[in-house]
């Protein structure tokens, strides 16, 4: 799926080079009492500072800043938003780097991602933060660099760390242009009403084609191409350009410091020793160490023990005040307590919490198991540290007659399912079987009874066995997403097709320059969780990009589809499926559960079943012959004991009526298809 | 080339005879002219073979073996290989002598060789008879040139006819020929022709095997490969079904999953195995069972002979046997193999017969209420009656998916009945 590779400065080799800069000009402020901005002529790095910072110790870092000095007008919020590629992260090093905030280094060449998924597959899991410091025409600006995760399934946490901005950089790769999730994340910034500096980068490849990619941004996002600012990160050209755009065009925060507390929580992490750390931006009022605070949320109260900026890494300060981001520590045991859009007020002194906030809400359900049931306990563990830090993932225990127990898992979409799955192999050492990913599904219940017995209306449903009878439901509904496709346009005559295929609505089609189309498609969720994106790239040489953001529910015509051997269904395998995709849905799992059910003495009937009708059928035939034709003396040995390891293997096998079915078949059937 | 087969010498007891002390010897000839395509046993090309000195380890091997197994009367002695009509008939006759001096081999023994065919068999066939020899198994494999090329056989189907009439001559009433079926893209309806035409030409005994593609053999790389079409296993279950029902209606009594007779030639020899009786291996990876003779209860051994020859007749040379490996096998190992082996014969397993092994739990008492084996007996494909237990003709063709429920409901009734199991 869509990937955007990140900068992960916070994580990434503790005190080591971070902090200095903060250090020192820590022990300066403590000199001069508070740290005035210095009179400097022209913008830059203070690099009086950067000399210095060697003399000092490490105890010294650690000393607490005062951040009361910066005025809210030299504060600016900002976040850097991507396609995958496109050089977010090697923006942001540079940038980090022409503060002063980590040394230029060769090692500071693209991401410090901490995780290993992170840095294969080029993505940003957790979002980051930075302060930099920026001496600019005598005055001293915070610049606070907000990163998001790159990644539509983390979209919602995109929208609350970009609440917490007044602008962003866009940033367009000059050869390849506008792609899909340039276009998505674009919406999310207009839609936050956030100023957008387009930043065209890799200027320097030969390929490179500023002025076309200006005009597609102007036809797409409405932008004056002279607003564009010509990059290469690589190189370092231009970028001191993007600091002051940052400086002029994006306005300070409009918050108010006399006000009583209210902090937006926008990322939250876990740290073993100290708890959940919350990553916060203060609309208004200061907070302290000591302080009372209560989550708007869960409405528990917690004792501030520790706020500070990052810088990328944590740097205790005494005090936050409003229009500054920093972490605040306050003995939170479990993120969910953290919980990202949640905003945190002084006991006894409520306001009205910010808006937008939403309980994480997983999209894409799958199951999840130990290949081998004694490596359950282990890999229990495994997920319980894993969700400790992710607070989107939702795990409820379940049990599978042919794959044991396991977890029934919900993701905010299929790339974080991924995520997590390798993150699991990675760290963990554990191999898992996920089971085909589902959606969530809705029923608009008619029947009283039911209304009564689950106590509202509608209803989720997230496991098929709990799918109301038609005769108890007004209508079902199925989840919907708005996908934004951009292609050459001589790929679209068969991403049409495709798209087609997957039951999708055309919203829209534009040319957003001579040979490129963006096409609007309202998809049905479930025909993207699986294989669409392979699909995609498949048929347009890799050339299309593709993105989505949640459009909500829209009624489907719904049905329970079971999987019978020989006239009993299989529990496991009951689904729930669109009407007009039933019939090809049940084909190919009877056509890959003929072919991994081993012959038996009997023939073994394999039907899809929609109600009482049949609506695909495999037959696996009976053995026919089945005993070795040769067996004298010297063979008994060998005979028997192969004959036992059978038997052996019999017993493990699950039965359903009289048929017995391998775990390989179930896992066969169940498990996501990668080779598609 | 002969049949690739390490088969140990059996010495057989009579039918249905008492298992204590009858014994079936089976002298191994482990040389081939030439490697076949399919076969993976022991057996190996010689470079100018000692035959004297094999010859004289082979005597020596069998009165060991003999003389440890305390057997005053052996029934049958099978000629098995290798190809053992490679070897000259001086030396079977050498074993022969010495197996009658070192117990008794009456005249109505049943002494088998196996037997390739040859451009000119009657000399050689006829010498082999004066040496002994009163039954013979010809390993004719195919009547169909192209597929005896396939096999990596020497001989052509002329060549196979003419040593079968041959031998029918020479041994009247006592001469068997092995037919292949499910070879790589052979058809049903050409291999029912040659099984015809067979027909027309052998004498009581049949024995139809279908080919198992063994790991490190040239067809199994050559299927592996792509060069060769892989067997149809549903074409070869038909080839199975339609020719069991062809020698049915010649007259032929199927009286093990792959054996065919009639006018009651069935092989002693073989019927020993299926029946669990004891049998000597003698010769390089010859396998035995029997019990050593003053053991004093200790339990029937597994026994098996040093596999590489030259090995083999150092050792013999040594200490007057070349035993490699012997495993005492426990009670209802011993029981696991009276059901598997016996289930492959037509008369299956008898109440009588099971009662020797095991006297304390019947066969009622073991299968009788196992809701498994009901299905099965529902089905069709086994049943259990006065008379014992055996597949039907049905269930024989795929006895080894029954036995997958019988063995563990066996060993489900011994644990059961005995806690602490020997």
């Amino acid at each position: 799926m869509l990937l955007s590779r990140g900068g992960m400065w916070t994580l990434g080799g503790r005190g080591r080079w971070h902090g200095r800069a903060l250090a020192v000009w820590a022990t300066e402020a403590a000199q001069r009492g508070r740290p005035e901005p210095r009179p400097t002529p022209t913008c830059g790095t203070p690099t009086e500072f950067r000399a210095r910072d060697r003399l000092y110790s490490s105890a010294e870092r650690k000393e607490k800043i005062d951040m009361s000095g910066f005025s809210v007008e030299n504060i600016r919020n900002f976040s850097i938003i991507a396609h995958v590629d496109h050089g977010k992260s090697t923006l942001a090093d540079r940038l980090l780097e022409l503060t002063g905030t980590i040394d230029k280094t060769k090692n500071n060449k693209q991401v410090l991602d901490k995780l290993q998924v992170e840095r294969e597959r080029g993505i940003t899991v957790k979002a980051q933060t930075a302060s930099l410091f920026y001496d600019c025409e005598g005055k001293q600006y915070l610049l606070n660099l907000i990163d998001t995760p790159g990644h539509v399934d983390f979209s919602y946490e995109v929208s609350r760390s970009l609440s917490a901005c007044q602008g962003v950089l866009l940033v367009v790769d000059a050869n390849e242009g506008i792609q899909a999730q340039t276009v998505a994340n674009f919406f999310l910034a207009f839609e936050a009403q956030l100023s957008v500096i387009p930043v065209i980068n890799k200027i320097d490849l030969k390929n490179a084609d500023p002025e076309r990619v200006e005009k597609q941004i102007e036809k797409v996002f409405d932008i004056p191409s002279d607003e564009c600012i010509k990059i290469s990160a690589k190189l370092g050209t231009n970028v001191e350009r993007v600091l002051q755009a940052v400086i002029e065009r994006i306005p300070p925060p409009k918050v108010h410091r006399k006000n009583p507390l209210r902090a937006l929580v926008f990322d939250s992490t876990f740290d073993q020793y100290r708890g959940v750390v919350a990553n916060v931006a203060l609309f208004d009022g200061v907070v302290a160490k000591g302080d009372k605070i209560v989550s708007a949320h869960t409405k528990k109260i917690y004792e501030v023990n520790e706020v500070g900026v990052l810088n990328p890494n944590e740097q205790p300060a005494h005090k936050l005040y409003a229009g500054q981001v920093g972490y605040l520590i306050a003995g939170m045991k479990d993120v969910t307590e953290a919980q990202i859009g949640d905003t945190l007020y002084l006991h006894k002194q409520p306001v009205e919490p910010l808006p937008g906030f939403k309980s994480a809400k997983p999209m894409v359900f799958a199951g999840m198991y130990p290949v081998d049931q004694s490596e359950y306990s282990n890999l229990k563990s495994a997920v319980e540290k894993l969700t400790v830090n992710d607070s989107s993932v939702t795990v409820h225990r379940d049990s599978s007659l042919a794959l044991g127990a396991g977890w029934r898992l919900g993701f905010l979409g299929l790339l974080h399912m991924e995520v997590f799955n390798q993150r699991l192999e990675q760290e963990y050492n554990a191999s898992v079987i996920l089971t085909t990913p589902t959606v969530p599904y809705k029923a608009v219940l008619s029947s009283a009874k039911l209304i009564k017995e689950y106590r509202e209306k509608e209803i989720t449903i997230i496991n098929p066995a709990q799918f109301p009878d038609k005769s108890k439901v007004t209508e079902y509904l199925e989840p919907v997403v708005l996908g934004t496709i951009i292609t050459p346009d001589e790929y679209t005559g068969k991403v049409m097709m495709l798209c087609q295929a997957r039951r999708a609505v055309q919203k829209n089609m534009t040319f957003i320059d001579q040979n490129r189309v963006m096409l609007k498609y309202l998809f049905p969720l479930n025909e993207i969780v699986v294989d669409f994106y392979d699909s995609l790239k498949s048929l347009s040489s890799g050339y299309a990009s593709f993105d989505y953001e949640d459009a909500g529910y829209q009624t489907a015509e719904l049905v329970k589809m079971d999987i019978l051997l020989n006239g009993n269904t299989v529990e496991e395998l009951v689904t729930i499926v669109h009407k007009d995709k039933a019939h090809s849905v049940g084909k190919a799992i009877c056509e890959r559960l003929k072919d991994s059910l081993p012959r038996q003495l009997f023939e073994i009937a394999i039907q899809a079943a929609v109600g009482s009708k049949i609506i695909a059928r495999e037959t696996v035939k009976a053995y026919r012959k089945n005993v070795l034709a040769k067996c004298y003396g010297g063979d008994i040995t060998r005979k028997m004991k192969l004959l036992k390891r059978q038997a052996e293997g019999k017993k493990k096998l699950r039965k359903v009526g009289n048929v017995e079915v391998p775990k390989d078949a179930f896992i066969k059937v169940l498990k996501t298809q990668s080779d598609k | 080339m002969g049949m690739c087969a390490t088969e140990p010498c059996k010495w057989l007891g009579p039918l249905g005879s008492h298992v204590a002390r009858l014994i079936h010897p089976c002298p191994q000839w482990p040389y081939c002219e030439k490697r076949c395509s399919y076969c993976n046993f022991n057996k190996y090309i010689p470079r100018g073979v000692e035959e004297a000195a094999m010859r004289s380890c082979l005597v020596t091997e069998a009165r060991t073996l003999l003389r440890l197994s305390g057997v005053r009367r052996v029934e049958s002695v099978f000629f098995g290989g290798g190809t053992p009509s490679l070897a000259s008939p001086s030396t079977v006759a050498a074993v022969l002598e010495a197996v009658d001096q070192a117990s008794h081999l009456p005249a109505d023994s049943e002494v088998t060789l196996e037997a390739n065919p040859t451009s000119a068999p009657g000399a050689r066939l006829a010498a082999f008879g004066a040496a002994g020899i009163n039954r013979l198994s010809i390993g004719l494999q195919s009547l169909d040139d192209t597929e005896l090329q396939l096999l990596g056989r020497t001989h052509s189907a002329s060549d196979a006819l003419q040593t079968l009439a041959e031998a029918r001559r020479l041994f009247p009433g006592r001469v068997s020929v092995d037919l292949m079926l499910g070879l790589p893209a052979q058809k049903l309806g050409p291999w029912l022709q040659q099984l015809h035409e067979l027909l027309g030409h052998c004498d009581d005994h049949i024995s139809l095997y279908q080919l198992t593609l063994e790991r490190g053999t040239s067809l199994f790389t050559q299927v592996q490969r792509g060069t060769l079409p892989a067997p149809d296993p549903e074409v070869a279950a038909e080839m199975y079904q339609e020719g069991r029902e062809v020698l049915r209606e010649a007259g032929f009594r199927q009286y093990e999953v792959s054996n065919f007779a009639r006018n009651g030639a069935l092989s002693t020899h073989n019927w020993t195995y299926w029946q669990c009786g004891q049998y000597l291996g003698v010769g390089p990876g010859a396998h035995g069972r029997f019990v050593p003779q003053g053991a004093g209860g200790h339990p029937r051994e597994a026994r098996i002979q040093t596999l590489e020859p030259d090995n083999w007749m150092k050792e013999v040379m040594l200490f007057g046997h070349g035993t490699r490996k012997r495993v005492p096998l426990g009670k209802l190992e011993l029981l696991e193999e009276v059901l598997a082996m016996g289930l492959r014969t037509d008369m299956g397993i008898t109440h009588q017969h099971w009662q020797r092994f095991e006297s304390q739990l019947s066969l009622w008492e073991v299968f009788g209420s196992s809701q498994e084996v009901k299905a099965l007996l529902m089905q069709g494909l086994l049943l259990l009656d006065r008379r014992g237990l055996r597949c039907s003709w049905e269930g024989l063709a795929v006895l080894d998916s029954l036995l997958l429920t019988l063995l563990p409901r066996l060993q489900e009734a011994w644990l059961q009945r005995a806690p602490s199991p020997v």
